[in-house]
Protein backbone atom coordinates (compact mmCIF):
# COMPACT_ATOMS: atom_id res chain seq x y z
CA UNK A 1 0.00 0.00 0.00
CA UNK A 2 1.48 3.46 -1.07
CA UNK A 3 2.52 5.30 2.13
CA UNK A 4 1.34 8.92 0.82
CA UNK A 5 -2.50 7.90 0.39
CA UNK A 6 -2.61 11.36 2.64
CA UNK A 7 -1.47 13.50 -0.16
CA UNK A 8 -3.76 12.85 -3.05
CA UNK A 9 -7.00 14.51 -3.80
CA UNK A 10 -10.66 12.87 -3.55
CA UNK A 11 -10.31 12.55 -7.14
CA UNK A 12 -7.16 10.71 -6.92
CA UNK A 13 -8.36 8.48 -3.68
CA UNK A 14 -11.55 7.51 -6.05
CA UNK A 15 -9.77 5.88 -8.20
CA UNK A 16 -7.48 4.10 -5.81
CA UNK A 17 -10.17 2.96 -4.13
CA UNK A 18 -11.68 1.53 -7.31
CA UNK A 19 -8.93 0.17 -8.90
CA UNK A 20 -8.46 -2.12 -5.53
CA UNK A 21 -5.30 -0.44 -4.54
CA UNK A 22 -6.16 0.18 -0.86
CA UNK A 23 -9.11 0.27 0.77
CA UNK A 24 -11.56 2.65 2.63
CA UNK A 25 -10.75 0.94 5.99
CA UNK A 26 -6.64 1.34 4.95
CA UNK A 27 -7.09 5.03 3.99
CA UNK A 28 -9.26 5.90 7.05
CA UNK A 29 -6.80 4.23 9.45
CA UNK A 30 -4.08 5.94 7.65
CA UNK A 31 -5.51 9.38 8.35
CA UNK A 32 -6.42 8.61 11.88
CA UNK A 33 -3.08 8.12 12.20
CA UNK A 34 -2.40 11.29 10.81
CA UNK A 35 -5.09 12.83 13.00
CA UNK A 36 -3.56 11.94 16.37
CA UNK A 37 0.13 12.65 15.28
CA UNK A 38 -0.82 16.43 14.61
CA UNK A 39 -3.90 17.49 15.86
CA UNK A 40 -2.82 18.46 19.30
CA UNK A 41 -0.77 20.96 17.64
CA UNK A 42 -3.09 22.20 14.88
CA UNK A 43 -5.99 21.97 17.05
CA UNK A 44 -8.18 22.01 13.57
CA UNK A 45 -10.77 19.01 15.50
CA UNK A 46 -13.24 19.29 18.37
CA UNK A 47 -14.02 15.63 18.21
CA UNK A 48 -12.52 12.92 16.37
CA UNK A 49 -14.80 10.35 14.96
CA UNK A 50 -12.50 7.10 14.93
CA UNK A 51 -14.73 4.55 15.52
CA UNK A 52 -17.57 6.15 13.62
CA UNK A 53 -15.38 6.39 10.76
CA UNK A 54 -13.95 2.89 11.30
CA UNK A 55 -17.38 1.40 10.83
CA UNK A 56 -18.60 3.62 8.05
CA UNK A 57 -15.20 2.56 6.19
CA UNK A 58 -15.89 -1.08 6.72
CA UNK A 59 -19.16 -0.80 5.52
CA UNK A 60 -17.94 1.43 2.06
CA UNK A 61 -15.82 -1.54 1.52
CA UNK A 62 -18.58 -4.34 1.77
CA UNK A 63 -20.68 -1.88 -0.83
CA UNK A 64 -17.66 -1.76 -2.89
CA UNK A 65 -17.43 -5.86 -2.82
CA UNK A 66 -21.20 -5.69 -3.27
CA UNK A 67 -21.16 -3.85 -6.06
CA UNK A 68 -23.37 -0.74 -4.68
CA UNK A 69 -21.64 2.56 -4.34
CA UNK A 70 -22.94 6.15 -4.18
CA UNK A 71 -20.19 8.26 -5.86
CA UNK A 72 -18.19 9.10 -2.52
CA UNK A 73 -18.17 5.53 -1.92
CA UNK A 74 -15.38 5.16 1.09
CA UNK A 75 -14.14 8.77 0.80
CA UNK A 76 -12.91 10.19 3.90
CA UNK A 77 -14.00 14.29 5.14
CA UNK A 78 -14.71 16.45 8.14
CA UNK A 79 -17.37 18.49 9.10
CA UNK A 80 -17.30 21.68 10.26
CA UNK A 81 -18.81 22.15 14.19
CA UNK A 82 -21.64 23.93 12.85
CA UNK A 83 -23.54 20.82 10.52
CA UNK A 84 -25.73 18.83 13.23
CA UNK A 85 -24.55 15.08 13.69
CA UNK A 86 -26.88 12.66 14.78
CA UNK A 87 -25.28 11.33 18.09
CA UNK A 88 -22.31 13.26 17.60
CA UNK A 89 -21.13 16.51 19.44
CA UNK A 90 -22.50 19.52 17.58
CA UNK A 91 -20.96 22.44 19.42
CA UNK A 92 -20.30 25.25 16.84
CA UNK A 93 -17.53 26.50 18.94
CA UNK A 94 -19.16 27.45 21.83
CA UNK A 95 -19.71 26.83 25.24
CA UNK A 96 -23.74 27.02 24.84
CA UNK A 97 -23.55 24.10 23.02
CA UNK A 98 -20.48 21.97 24.47
CA UNK A 99 -22.44 18.94 25.52
CA UNK A 100 -25.30 19.40 23.02
CA UNK A 101 -25.66 16.22 20.59
CA UNK A 102 -28.74 16.72 17.61
CA UNK A 103 -31.31 14.31 17.47
CA UNK A 104 -31.17 14.30 13.42
CA UNK A 105 -28.34 15.00 10.94
CA UNK A 106 -28.20 17.86 8.81
CA UNK A 107 -29.41 17.78 5.45
CA UNK A 108 -25.46 18.19 4.08
CA UNK A 109 -24.78 15.31 6.35
CA UNK A 110 -26.89 13.26 5.59
CA UNK A 111 -26.63 13.56 1.85
CA UNK A 112 -22.44 13.32 1.84
CA UNK A 113 -23.04 10.03 3.60
CA UNK A 114 -25.51 8.55 1.60
CA UNK A 115 -23.12 8.87 -1.05
CA UNK A 116 -20.90 7.03 0.77
CA UNK A 117 -18.91 9.54 2.46
CA UNK A 118 -16.32 8.65 5.81
CA UNK A 119 -16.67 11.20 8.46
CA UNK A 120 -13.48 11.39 10.01
CA UNK A 121 -14.20 13.88 12.80
CA UNK A 122 -16.14 17.50 13.58
CA UNK A 123 -13.68 20.73 12.93
CA UNK A 124 -12.88 24.23 15.10
CA UNK A 125 -14.47 26.96 14.23
CA UNK A 126 -14.80 30.49 15.59
CA UNK A 127 -18.04 30.63 17.92
CA UNK A 128 -21.20 30.36 15.79
CA UNK A 129 -19.38 31.06 12.84
CA UNK A 130 -18.74 34.50 14.22
CA UNK A 131 -15.07 35.72 13.64
CA UNK A 132 -12.48 35.40 10.62
CA UNK A 133 -9.12 33.95 12.88
CA UNK A 134 -10.87 31.08 14.43
CA UNK A 135 -9.77 32.83 17.98
CA UNK A 136 -13.38 33.22 19.30
CA UNK A 137 -13.65 29.34 19.43
CA UNK A 138 -14.38 28.41 23.19
CA UNK A 139 -11.79 25.16 22.13
CA UNK A 140 -8.80 27.86 21.31
CA UNK A 141 -7.57 28.81 17.94
CA UNK A 142 -6.48 26.58 15.19
CA UNK A 143 -2.88 26.92 13.86
CA UNK A 144 -1.97 27.63 10.41
CA UNK A 145 -0.47 24.64 9.29
CA UNK A 146 2.38 27.42 6.99
CA UNK A 147 3.01 28.82 9.90
CA UNK A 148 2.08 27.66 13.86
CA UNK A 149 2.30 31.26 14.99
CA UNK A 150 -0.58 32.85 12.46
CA UNK A 151 -4.20 31.95 12.05
CA UNK A 152 -5.30 29.57 9.46
CA UNK A 153 -8.37 32.41 8.72
CA UNK A 154 -12.22 31.64 9.69
CA UNK A 155 -14.58 31.00 10.50
CA UNK A 156 -13.99 27.46 8.85
CA UNK A 157 -9.91 27.64 10.17
CA UNK A 158 -10.80 24.01 11.43
CA UNK A 159 -11.85 22.68 8.48
CA UNK A 160 -9.21 25.04 6.00
CA UNK A 161 -6.28 23.65 8.59
CA UNK A 162 -7.32 20.03 8.44
CA UNK A 163 -7.83 20.05 4.60
CA UNK A 164 -4.10 22.16 4.40
CA UNK A 165 -2.37 19.41 6.80
CA UNK A 166 -3.42 16.64 4.56
CA UNK A 167 -5.49 15.30 7.80
CA UNK A 168 -8.60 15.14 5.18
CA UNK A 169 -8.66 15.17 1.83
CA UNK A 170 -11.81 17.53 1.85
CA UNK A 171 -13.70 19.29 4.35
CA UNK A 172 -17.49 21.32 4.75
CA UNK A 173 -17.57 24.52 5.65
CA UNK A 174 -20.07 27.42 5.76
CA UNK A 175 -19.49 30.59 4.75
CA UNK A 176 -21.98 33.77 6.08
CA UNK A 177 -19.17 36.94 4.93
CA UNK A 178 -15.92 34.89 3.87
CA UNK A 179 -15.35 32.31 6.10
CA UNK A 180 -14.62 29.51 3.65
CA UNK A 181 -12.83 31.55 0.67
CA UNK A 182 -10.62 33.65 3.31
CA UNK A 183 -9.29 30.23 5.19
CA UNK A 184 -9.18 28.53 1.94
CA UNK A 185 -6.80 31.86 1.30
CA UNK A 186 -4.64 31.61 3.98
CA UNK A 187 -3.99 27.94 4.26
CA UNK A 188 -3.19 27.54 0.40
CA UNK A 189 -6.74 25.46 -0.29
CA UNK A 190 -9.40 25.72 -2.47
CA UNK A 191 -12.70 26.89 -1.00
CA UNK A 192 -16.16 27.09 -2.68
CA UNK A 193 -19.30 28.82 -1.74
CA UNK A 194 -22.16 28.45 -3.65
CA UNK A 195 -25.11 30.90 -4.53
CA UNK A 196 -27.27 31.55 -1.72
CA UNK A 197 -29.80 28.84 -1.29
CA UNK A 198 -27.90 26.26 -4.01
CA UNK A 199 -27.33 23.82 -0.64
CA UNK A 200 -29.99 23.11 2.29
CA UNK A 201 -29.29 25.04 5.33
CA UNK A 202 -31.49 22.39 7.12
CA UNK A 203 -29.03 21.52 10.24
CA UNK A 204 -26.83 23.83 9.50
CA UNK A 205 -26.84 26.28 12.79
CA UNK A 206 -27.98 29.46 11.90
CA UNK A 207 -26.56 32.39 12.42
CA UNK A 208 -27.24 35.17 9.72
CA UNK A 209 -30.08 33.22 7.15
CA UNK A 210 -29.93 35.57 4.64
CA UNK A 211 -26.40 35.24 4.20
CA UNK A 212 -25.46 31.23 5.14
CA UNK A 213 -24.51 29.65 2.55
CA UNK A 214 -22.70 26.25 3.07
CA UNK A 215 -19.59 24.98 0.55
CA UNK A 216 -16.61 22.87 0.62
CA UNK A 217 -12.91 23.32 1.30
CA UNK A 218 -10.67 20.85 -0.98
CA UNK A 219 -7.15 20.97 -3.04
CA UNK A 220 -8.74 21.23 -5.96
CA UNK A 221 -11.33 22.39 -7.87
CA UNK A 222 -12.12 19.01 -9.26
CA UNK A 223 -12.44 17.93 -5.84
CA UNK A 224 -15.33 20.73 -4.97
CA UNK A 225 -16.96 20.01 -8.13
CA UNK A 226 -17.37 16.50 -6.96
CA UNK A 227 -18.80 17.48 -3.58
CA UNK A 228 -21.01 20.05 -4.37
CA UNK A 229 -22.69 17.69 -7.13
CA UNK A 230 -23.52 15.68 -4.22
CA UNK A 231 -24.44 18.30 -1.55
CA UNK A 232 -26.55 20.76 -4.48
CA UNK A 233 -30.10 20.52 -4.64
CA UNK A 234 -33.85 21.10 -3.31
CA UNK A 235 -34.66 20.57 0.21
CA UNK A 236 -38.01 21.26 1.22
CA UNK A 237 -36.97 21.28 4.94
CA UNK A 238 -35.16 24.49 3.94
CA UNK A 239 -37.47 27.47 3.28
CA UNK A 240 -34.70 28.61 1.57
CA UNK A 241 -33.58 26.60 -0.57
CA UNK A 242 -33.96 27.44 -4.20
CA UNK A 243 -35.61 24.30 -6.48
CA UNK A 244 -32.79 24.98 -9.57
CA UNK A 245 -31.73 21.90 -11.68
CA UNK A 246 -27.89 20.88 -10.54
CA UNK A 247 -26.18 20.62 -13.80
CA UNK A 248 -22.83 17.93 -13.83
CA UNK A 249 -20.16 20.18 -11.97
CA UNK A 250 -17.63 17.69 -13.21
CA UNK A 251 -18.21 17.75 -16.49
CA UNK A 252 -18.29 21.56 -16.47
CA UNK A 253 -14.44 21.46 -15.43
CA UNK A 254 -13.37 20.86 -19.04
CA UNK A 255 -14.00 23.36 -21.65
CA UNK A 256 -11.55 26.48 -22.85
CA UNK A 257 -11.38 29.53 -21.05
CA UNK A 258 -11.14 31.32 -24.40
CA UNK A 259 -13.57 34.07 -24.44
CA UNK A 260 -13.94 34.47 -21.26
CA UNK A 261 -14.86 37.77 -19.94
CA UNK A 262 -13.03 38.22 -16.66
CA UNK A 263 -13.85 41.26 -15.03
CA UNK A 264 -10.63 43.02 -12.31
CA UNK A 265 -12.29 45.59 -10.12
CA UNK A 266 -10.51 48.31 -9.77
CA UNK A 267 -11.14 49.35 -6.41
CA UNK A 268 -9.37 45.91 -5.40
CA UNK A 269 -5.95 46.93 -6.39
CA UNK A 270 -6.56 49.98 -3.90
CA UNK A 271 -4.59 50.82 -0.72
CA UNK A 272 -5.47 48.30 2.13
CA UNK A 273 -4.22 45.30 -0.31
CA UNK A 274 -0.71 43.72 0.59
CA UNK A 275 1.52 44.79 -2.29
CA UNK A 276 3.14 41.86 -2.72
CA UNK A 277 -0.77 40.36 -2.38
CA UNK A 278 -1.77 41.98 -5.48
CA UNK A 279 1.10 41.04 -7.70
CA UNK A 280 0.46 37.46 -7.11
CA UNK A 281 -3.09 38.00 -8.21
CA UNK A 282 -2.12 40.15 -11.50
CA UNK A 283 0.43 37.03 -12.37
CA UNK A 284 -3.10 34.83 -12.00
CA UNK A 285 -4.90 37.15 -14.34
CA UNK A 286 -2.07 36.80 -16.77
CA UNK A 287 -2.12 33.63 -16.60
CA UNK A 288 -5.93 33.47 -17.51
CA UNK A 289 -4.97 36.09 -20.17
CA UNK A 290 -2.80 34.01 -21.30
CA UNK A 291 -5.55 30.85 -21.92
CA UNK A 292 -8.05 33.35 -24.54
CA UNK A 293 -9.68 34.96 -21.69
CA UNK A 294 -10.44 38.99 -21.94
CA UNK A 295 -9.65 41.08 -18.50
CA UNK A 296 -12.15 43.47 -18.66
CA UNK A 297 -11.99 46.48 -15.73
CA UNK A 298 -15.22 46.81 -13.57
CA UNK A 299 -16.39 49.03 -11.22
CA UNK A 300 -17.74 47.87 -8.13
CA UNK A 301 -18.52 51.70 -6.66
CA UNK A 302 -20.23 50.82 -3.66
CA UNK A 303 -17.55 48.44 -2.62
CA UNK A 304 -16.66 50.22 0.64
CA UNK A 305 -19.90 50.55 2.32
CA UNK A 306 -20.21 46.55 2.32
CA UNK A 307 -18.33 45.47 5.31
CA UNK A 308 -20.50 48.11 7.23
CA UNK A 309 -23.90 46.79 5.26
CA UNK A 310 -22.79 43.57 6.46
CA UNK A 311 -22.43 44.54 10.19
CA UNK A 312 -25.53 45.87 10.65
CA UNK A 313 -27.63 42.90 8.90
CA UNK A 314 -25.64 40.03 10.03
CA UNK A 315 -26.13 41.04 13.51
CA UNK A 316 -29.75 41.96 13.36
CA UNK A 317 -30.23 38.33 11.92
CA UNK A 318 -27.63 36.85 14.39
CA UNK A 319 -29.73 38.72 17.45
CA UNK A 320 -33.03 37.24 16.29
CA UNK A 321 -31.41 33.68 15.66
CA UNK A 322 -29.31 33.05 18.57
CA UNK A 323 -32.68 34.42 20.68
CA UNK A 324 -33.43 30.79 20.50
CA UNK A 325 -30.36 29.82 23.35
CA UNK A 326 -32.71 30.53 26.27
CA UNK A 327 -30.78 27.80 28.79
CA UNK A 328 -34.44 25.92 29.33
CA UNK A 329 -34.78 23.28 25.84
CA UNK A 330 -30.84 22.89 24.91
CA UNK A 331 -27.83 24.37 25.75
CA UNK A 332 -25.99 25.83 28.55
CA UNK A 333 -27.76 26.87 32.02
CA UNK A 334 -26.96 28.80 34.89
CA UNK A 335 -26.91 27.39 37.76
CA UNK A 336 -29.35 28.41 40.85
CA UNK A 337 -31.15 31.07 38.92
CA UNK A 338 -33.51 34.06 41.37
CA UNK A 339 -36.02 33.67 38.50
CA UNK A 340 -36.85 33.36 34.61
CA UNK A 341 -35.04 36.64 33.11
CA UNK A 342 -31.59 35.81 35.53
CA UNK A 343 -31.99 32.30 34.28
CA UNK A 344 -32.18 33.63 30.25
CA UNK A 345 -29.47 36.47 31.11
CA UNK A 346 -26.99 34.48 33.20
CA UNK A 347 -27.30 31.10 30.79
CA UNK A 348 -26.44 33.61 27.90
CA UNK A 349 -24.01 35.40 29.67
CA UNK A 350 -21.69 32.49 30.72
CA UNK A 351 -23.07 30.40 26.97
CA UNK A 352 -21.48 32.68 24.33
CA UNK A 353 -18.13 34.76 24.47
CA UNK A 354 -17.60 38.07 23.79
CA UNK A 355 -17.55 38.46 20.24
CA UNK A 356 -20.50 36.33 19.86
CA UNK A 357 -21.77 38.93 22.76
CA UNK A 358 -21.25 41.59 20.76
CA UNK A 359 -23.09 40.33 17.64
CA UNK A 360 -25.97 39.87 19.32
CA UNK A 361 -25.96 43.70 21.36
CA UNK A 362 -24.97 45.13 18.10
CA UNK A 363 -28.21 43.61 15.92
CA UNK A 364 -30.27 44.04 18.77
CA UNK A 365 -29.37 47.78 18.93
CA UNK A 366 -29.52 48.44 15.02
CA UNK A 367 -33.14 46.66 15.49
CA UNK A 368 -33.96 48.43 18.81
CA UNK A 369 -37.13 50.80 18.84
CA UNK A 370 -36.24 54.55 16.81
CA UNK A 371 -33.13 52.60 15.39
CA UNK A 372 -34.59 50.52 12.89
CA UNK A 373 -34.67 52.99 9.99
CA UNK A 374 -31.54 53.97 10.38
CA UNK A 375 -29.76 51.02 10.70
CA UNK A 376 -31.59 47.99 9.56
CA UNK A 377 -33.67 49.81 6.73
CA UNK A 378 -30.71 51.77 5.57
CA UNK A 379 -28.49 48.47 5.24
CA UNK A 380 -30.62 46.27 3.37
CA UNK A 381 -30.88 49.63 0.93
CA UNK A 382 -27.22 49.62 0.33
CA UNK A 383 -27.66 46.15 0.26
CA UNK A 384 -29.47 46.47 -2.92
CA UNK A 385 -26.99 49.07 -4.18
CA UNK A 386 -24.04 46.75 -3.70
CA UNK A 387 -26.21 43.84 -5.59
CA UNK A 388 -27.01 46.37 -8.58
CA UNK A 389 -23.10 46.90 -8.76
CA UNK A 390 -22.86 43.74 -9.46
CA UNK A 391 -25.56 42.98 -11.92
CA UNK A 392 -24.40 45.96 -13.74
CA UNK A 393 -21.06 44.40 -13.64
CA UNK A 394 -22.70 40.96 -14.80
CA UNK A 395 -24.11 42.31 -17.99
CA UNK A 396 -20.26 42.70 -18.86
CA UNK A 397 -18.38 39.91 -17.23
CA UNK A 398 -18.96 36.40 -16.84
CA UNK A 399 -16.84 35.96 -13.60
CA UNK A 400 -14.86 38.70 -11.38
CA UNK A 401 -11.77 38.11 -10.49
CA UNK A 402 -9.10 39.17 -7.48
CA UNK A 403 -7.99 38.98 -4.61
CA UNK A 404 -9.57 36.71 -1.56
CA UNK A 405 -8.53 38.25 1.29
CA UNK A 406 -5.76 41.84 1.34
CA UNK A 407 -3.29 40.06 3.34
CA UNK A 408 -1.83 36.59 3.99
CA UNK A 409 -2.24 34.83 7.24
CA UNK A 410 -1.85 37.29 10.58
CA UNK A 411 -0.28 36.72 13.49
CA UNK A 412 -3.28 34.89 16.22
CA UNK A 413 -3.50 38.05 18.82
CA UNK A 414 -2.67 40.42 15.78
CA UNK A 415 -6.25 41.47 15.03
CA UNK A 416 -8.16 39.99 18.03
CA UNK A 417 -8.54 43.02 20.16
CA UNK A 418 -9.69 45.70 17.02
CA UNK A 419 -13.02 44.33 15.78
CA UNK A 420 -12.92 46.85 12.73
CA UNK A 421 -9.02 45.57 11.91
CA UNK A 422 -10.82 42.17 11.74
CA UNK A 423 -13.94 42.72 10.34
CA UNK A 424 -12.03 44.67 7.12
CA UNK A 425 -10.29 40.73 6.25
CA UNK A 426 -13.75 40.07 4.47
CA UNK A 427 -13.94 43.18 2.00
CA UNK A 428 -13.13 41.34 -0.83
CA UNK A 429 -16.09 38.63 -0.04
CA UNK A 430 -18.18 39.62 1.67
CA UNK A 431 -20.45 41.10 -1.54
CA UNK A 432 -20.74 38.15 -2.92
CA UNK A 433 -22.98 36.66 0.64
CA UNK A 434 -24.79 40.30 0.53
CA UNK A 435 -25.94 39.58 -3.34
CA UNK A 436 -25.99 35.79 -2.68
CA UNK A 437 -23.41 35.15 -5.22
CA UNK A 438 -21.33 31.86 -5.89
CA UNK A 439 -17.72 33.02 -4.89
CA UNK A 440 -14.42 30.77 -4.54
CA UNK A 441 -10.94 31.08 -3.53
CA UNK A 442 -7.89 29.03 -5.33
CA UNK A 443 -3.86 29.73 -3.96
CA UNK A 444 -2.47 31.97 -6.73
CA UNK A 445 1.39 32.03 -4.58
CA UNK A 446 2.82 32.93 -1.69
CA UNK A 447 4.37 35.85 0.25
CA UNK A 448 7.36 35.37 2.62
CA UNK A 449 6.03 31.68 2.81
CA UNK A 450 2.30 32.16 3.26
CA UNK A 451 -0.32 31.47 0.71
CA UNK A 452 -2.13 33.84 -1.64
CA UNK A 453 -5.60 33.50 -3.05
CA UNK A 454 -7.64 34.00 -6.20
CA UNK A 455 -10.60 35.14 -5.89
CA UNK A 456 -13.46 34.15 -8.25
CA UNK A 457 -16.84 35.55 -8.03
CA UNK A 458 -19.90 34.46 -10.68
CA UNK A 459 -23.42 35.42 -11.07
CA UNK A 460 -26.41 33.52 -9.70
CA UNK A 461 -26.26 29.73 -10.86
CA UNK A 462 -22.39 30.28 -12.05
CA UNK A 463 -20.99 28.07 -10.10
CA UNK A 464 -20.09 26.09 -13.21
CA UNK A 465 -18.18 29.01 -15.04
CA UNK A 466 -15.75 29.91 -11.88
CA UNK A 467 -15.09 26.44 -11.27
CA UNK A 468 -13.90 25.75 -14.65
CA UNK A 469 -11.90 29.20 -14.68
CA UNK A 470 -10.24 27.56 -11.50
CA UNK A 471 -9.28 24.51 -12.63
CA UNK A 472 -7.84 25.95 -15.52
CA UNK A 473 -5.32 27.65 -13.40
CA UNK A 474 -4.58 25.48 -11.28
CA UNK A 475 -3.79 23.15 -14.29
CA UNK A 476 -1.64 25.87 -15.38
CA UNK A 477 -0.03 27.16 -11.70
CA UNK A 478 0.06 23.89 -9.09
CA UNK A 479 0.23 26.41 -6.39
CA UNK A 480 -2.77 24.12 -5.20
CA UNK A 481 -0.39 21.04 -4.73
CA UNK A 482 2.06 23.04 -2.68
CA UNK A 483 2.38 21.17 0.31
CA UNK A 484 3.16 23.05 3.98
CA UNK A 485 7.02 21.03 5.06
CA UNK A 486 5.96 20.06 8.32
CA UNK A 487 2.59 17.96 6.83
CA UNK A 488 4.26 16.57 3.81
CA UNK B 1 -17.72 57.09 22.76
CA UNK B 2 -21.15 57.04 20.63
CA UNK B 3 -22.50 54.48 23.03
CA UNK B 4 -22.07 55.45 27.24
CA UNK B 5 -22.55 52.72 30.08
CA UNK B 6 -26.07 52.81 30.54
CA UNK B 7 -27.06 52.60 26.79
CA UNK B 8 -24.77 48.92 26.79
CA UNK B 9 -26.49 48.34 29.97
CA UNK B 10 -29.89 48.34 28.54
CA UNK B 11 -29.09 47.11 25.04
CA UNK B 12 -27.79 44.06 27.00
CA UNK B 13 -30.83 43.82 28.90
CA UNK B 14 -32.75 43.93 25.97
CA UNK B 15 -30.51 41.02 24.32
CA UNK B 16 -31.07 38.83 27.79
CA UNK B 17 -27.34 38.84 28.65
CA UNK B 18 -25.52 39.18 31.87
CA UNK B 19 -22.07 40.61 31.54
CA UNK B 20 -19.85 40.45 34.52
CA UNK B 21 -18.48 43.63 35.50
CA UNK B 22 -15.02 43.04 33.90
CA UNK B 23 -16.98 42.80 30.59
CA UNK B 24 -18.28 46.18 30.90
CA UNK B 25 -15.32 48.59 30.01
CA UNK B 26 -14.43 46.89 26.67
CA UNK B 27 -18.12 45.88 26.03
CA UNK B 28 -18.81 49.57 25.90
CA UNK B 29 -15.13 50.44 24.15
CA UNK B 30 -15.32 47.94 21.02
CA UNK B 31 -19.40 48.11 20.82
CA UNK B 32 -19.33 52.07 20.29
CA UNK B 33 -16.39 51.58 17.47
CA UNK B 34 -18.74 48.90 15.56
CA UNK B 35 -21.72 51.59 15.84
CA UNK B 36 -19.05 54.61 14.50
CA UNK B 37 -18.13 52.15 11.67
CA UNK B 38 -21.80 51.12 10.44
CA UNK B 39 -22.81 54.71 11.07
CA UNK B 40 -20.79 55.69 7.27
CA UNK B 41 -23.87 53.94 6.12
CA UNK B 42 -25.57 57.38 6.73
CA UNK B 43 -23.80 59.10 3.54
CA UNK B 44 -24.94 56.54 0.72
CA UNK B 45 -27.53 58.80 -1.19
CA UNK B 46 -30.47 55.68 -0.76
CA UNK B 47 -33.42 58.08 -2.17
CA UNK B 48 -36.09 55.88 -3.38
CA UNK B 49 -34.01 52.28 -3.37
CA UNK B 50 -36.28 49.77 -2.52
CA UNK B 51 -34.25 47.72 0.56
CA UNK B 52 -33.42 44.30 -0.23
CA UNK B 53 -35.84 41.26 0.39
CA UNK B 54 -34.20 38.45 -0.80
CA UNK B 55 -30.84 38.31 -3.10
CA UNK B 56 -32.64 36.24 -5.80
CA UNK B 57 -35.68 37.95 -5.42
CA UNK B 58 -37.33 34.73 -4.77
CA UNK B 59 -40.55 34.94 -2.78
CA UNK B 60 -41.14 32.70 0.63
CA UNK B 61 -42.56 29.02 -0.96
CA UNK B 62 -45.63 27.57 0.62
CA UNK B 63 -46.74 24.33 1.90
CA UNK B 64 -49.31 22.63 2.75
CA UNK B 65 -50.29 22.59 6.62
CA UNK B 66 -50.19 19.08 7.17
CA UNK B 67 -48.43 17.18 9.92
CA UNK B 68 -45.20 15.82 8.29
CA UNK B 69 -43.14 15.05 11.48
CA UNK B 70 -43.48 12.23 14.10
CA UNK B 71 -43.22 12.63 17.60
CA UNK B 72 -39.74 12.79 18.85
CA UNK B 73 -40.19 14.59 22.57
CA UNK B 74 -38.23 12.40 24.23
CA UNK B 75 -35.11 12.24 21.60
CA UNK B 76 -35.67 16.02 21.71
CA UNK B 77 -35.10 16.37 25.54
CA UNK B 78 -32.39 14.66 25.60
CA UNK B 79 -30.81 18.01 25.31
CA UNK B 80 -32.61 19.68 28.01
CA UNK B 81 -30.76 20.87 31.26
CA UNK B 82 -34.28 20.38 32.91
CA UNK B 83 -37.20 18.31 32.23
CA UNK B 84 -39.75 16.18 34.20
CA UNK B 85 -42.81 14.37 32.80
CA UNK B 86 -41.44 15.47 29.53
CA UNK B 87 -42.11 18.68 31.15
CA UNK B 88 -39.45 21.51 30.75
CA UNK B 89 -38.74 23.14 34.49
CA UNK B 90 -38.04 26.72 34.58
CA UNK B 91 -37.91 28.95 37.63
CA UNK B 92 -41.34 29.96 38.92
CA UNK B 93 -42.99 32.84 36.97
CA UNK B 94 -46.27 33.18 38.71
CA UNK B 95 -46.51 33.48 42.37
Amino acid sequence: MSQDLHAQTLTQLAVGLERGDFSSVELTEALLDRVAAHDQSLNAFVTVTADAARAAAKRADAARAAGDIGVLNGLPLVHKDIFCTKSVLTTCGSRMLENFVSPYDATVVERLANAGAVVLGKTNMDEFAMGSSNETSYFGPVRNPWNPDCSPGGSSGGSAAAVAARLAPAATGTDTGGSIRQPAALTGTVGLKPTYGRVSRYGMIAFASSLDQAGVITRSSEDAALLLGVMAGFDERDSTSIDHPVPDYTAALSGSLKGLRVGVVRQHFDEGLDEQCAAAVRESLAVLESQGAILTDVDLPNLDLSVPTYYVVAPAECSSNLSRFDGVRYGHRAKDPDDLFDLYCRSRGEGFGAEVKRRIMTGTYVLSAGYYDAYYLKAQQVRQLIAEDFRTAFADVDVIAGPTSPTPAFKLGDKIDDPITMYLNDIYTIGANLAGLPGMSTPCGFVDGLPVGLHLVGPHWGEETILRCAHHYEQLSNWHQACPEDYE
Amino acid sequence: MSLDKDQVQRIAVLARLRLADDEFGETVDKLSRIVDFVDQLGQAATDNVVPMAHPLDEAQRLRVDEVTESDSRDAIQENAPLVENGLYLVPKVIE
